[in-house]
């Protein structure tokens, strides 16, 4: 057969066919390129303009500001010279949203591995499909139900699991007991860890789904139980899926804007600070949505956005750490 | 060590589908044991029987008895877990876990039975490497995952998982398949070392390897399509190889059919 191919070359009348092509065929090809193309740098250009908006109207603020705007908790935007720093809305805004997602994960990775690996098909389905529509529930809604339903039973001065963790836990700083009712980050947390959820169980159950039925059956032929199986098998091979979808949800809980507004009770100035979880305060989403309709000076306004610049870099971290993770998961 | 296995009557469906039909055999302790057949013909899913892994996929089930000397594995109240502790089981590709080390691959049976003494761990899997002919490889990076060996040194550490948590019996299906012809030579000459201790079988679709292995074959085959594999007959191999009972044997080991 070798020598035969190599004695008969091909053709000359055939290549021409080869090379040229159908040209008429191809201006589908080239619309196509154009659209994905297009589509693909209308992203870079959007997350790159909106960086540029914010410096832009940020940073002439910024230069007048007469605090340091990083460390500083002070936010009388107004004054002259305006005095703001972000110190309080950083820390309510990480606080709030590392305990959501300290909340949400063993939930979620739990209802995950029940759905994969414990719950009969005819179960799993239309739970999963359940979880997907926790994800559907507008976040206002959630924030209703959060501060008038959710929030007397388990945040208010004398519900049982706040009084609890006070009783249990108020030699901490960040567990001291306040006067503050319902209104308190502790609430927000359990509220965004509700909203985080569904995420973060979402992808969780795909990465379990993709464990390899040969190293499940592996450490079930060694006789390990269910639960082994899990240990030895499943968690690994899924733990780095599970970290990037905790980071996505902590990139959700991090710009929650109305949930987290609807329930944080102000305190009366931002010099009035406590570490506390039962105490009130405000993220850089609600400071900015509480004073929307204050934005009248630019002075002023560029304030605000300099918080929203802040969220912006912050959550574009969180995602970037996301990445990373999911990147190292393709060399497993 | 080792123990014998006497199957009556049994029979292995998924969900309606009936895979293995009334297959009676027994099978000698410290011996090999070949099972061979056309694909499909269910000497997988009868071998998977005697660990009762068969029953993991779901809607599968078996009817029938497999006795483990003179303890039935199907018998209300028996464990499968326990079962699977004293029936070890190599698969068709090395499946190591990809996360462990080789040391914690080894040591992993033994953890799940709550042995957490590292100098017994240490013994336990000196041992198994080197009755898995791998220990010479591996001794001096045994921290290096257990995904870092070649193909034939994963199927080895395999097998050095399975042999080290002392099973009675050691299930292969088609161990060698996804091997080349070294790596095949190496594990083939295990399977002789190892049937001083164990009861073994082996699932392989190569005939020369169950005539240069085994004490004792099994023929399977399918009357077709859609149809339950079904055991055509067992005996000495020497003597399957040279005078089988049965045409259709005669036909599958000179290549006539399958």
């Amino acid at each position: 057969m070798t020598t035969a191919a190599t004695s008969s070359p091909p053709s000359p009348a055939a290549t021409p066919s080869l090379i040229s092509g159908r040209g008429t065929g191809r201006s589908g090809d080239r619309i196509f390129s154009v659209l994905t193309r297009g589509s693909g740098a209308l992203v870079v250009v959007l997350v790159v303009l909106t960086g540029a908006f914010l410096l832009w109207k940020s940073v002439p603020s910024l230069l007048d500001d007469d605090v340091n705007f990083i460390t500083s908790r002070v936010w009388q935007p107004a004054a002259n010279p305006p005095a703001f720093g972000i110190a309080a809305l950083l820390y309510t805004t990480v606080l709030s949203s590392v305990l959501a997602l300290l909340m949400a994960v063993p939930v979620s990775v739990g209802v995950a591995l029940f759905l994969t690996q414990c719950a009969p098909r005819r179960l799993a389905t239309p739970l999963g499909y359940l979880v997907d529509l926790l994800a559907a529930v507008p976040s206002i809604i959630y924030g209703l139900w959060g501060a008038f339903v959710l929030g007397p039973v388990i945040a208010g001065t004398d519900s049982g699991p706040r009084r609890a963790i006070e009783d249990a836990l108020g030699w901490i700083p960040l567990f001291s007991s306040t006067s503050v009712a319902r209104g308190n980050v502790f609430l927000a947390s359990v509220v965004l860890a509700i909203m985080i959820l569904p995420i973060v169980t979402a992808i969780s159950r795909e990465v379990f789904l993709q464990v390899p039925r040969a190293n499940i059956e592996a450490a079930l032929a060694l006789g390990a139980t269910r639960w082994e199986t899990i240990r030895v098998s499943v968690l690994p091979f899924g733990k780095p899926g599970v970290i990037t979808a905790s980071m996505l949800g902590l990139g959700r809980a991090l710009g929650e804007t109305i949930a987290v507004t609807i329930i944080l009770s102000q305190p009366s100035s931002l010099e009035d600070f406590n570490f506390s979880v039962f105490y009130g305060g405000e993220t850089f989403a609600s400071k900015i949505a509480n004073n929307a309709s204050e934005f009248s000076t630019p002075q002023k306004t560029g304030a605000y956005i300099a918080a929203g610049l802040v969220l912006f870099v912050v959550t574009f971290l969180v995602n970037a750490l996301a990445r990373v993770f999911i990147s190292r998961r393709g060399d497993v | 060590m080792a123990k014998r296995i006497d199957v009556s009557g049994l029979d292995a469906f998924y969900g309606h589908f009936k895979a293995v039909e009334d297959v009676s055999l027994t099978v000698e302790p410290r011996s090999v044991t070949a099972f061979i057949g056309p694909s499909g013909c269910g000497k997988s899913t009868l071998l998977r029987t005697f660990n009762r892994m068969h029953e993991v996929i779901p809607g599968a089930r078996v009817s029938g008895k497999v006795m483990l000397d003179d303890e039935n594995l199907y018998d209300d109240g028996v464990d499968p877990v326990a079962v699977r502790r004293t029936v070890g089981m190599v698969f068709q590709r090395p499946n190591p876990f990809p996360t462990m080390s080789i040391y914690d691959n080894v040591a992993a049976g033994l953890r799940l039975n709550g042995v957490k003494n590292k100098k017994v761990l240490d013994e336990v899997v000196e041992r198994s490497l080197k009755r898995a002919n791998l220990w010479g490889e591996v001794h001096d990076r045994l921290g290096k995952p257990g995904s870092s060996l070649s193909g034939g040194q994963q199927q080895r550490l395999c097998i050095a998982r399975a042999v080290a948590v002392e099973p009675q019996v050691l299930l292969m299906d088609e161990p060698c398949s996804a091997l080349d012809p070294i790596s095949t030579l190496a594990i083939e000459d295990l399977i002789q070392d190892l049937k001083d201790r164990y009861t073994i079988i082996i699932v392989t679709h190569n005939m020369q390897q169950a005539a240069r292995v085994s004490d004792r074959t099994a023929f399977f085959t399918i009357a077709g399509a859609g149809k339950p594999g079904r055991l055509v007959e067992i005996g000495d191999t020497a003597e399957m190889f040279s005078r089988p009972a049965e045409k259709a044997t005669e036909d599958y080991i000179t290549g006539r059919f399958g």
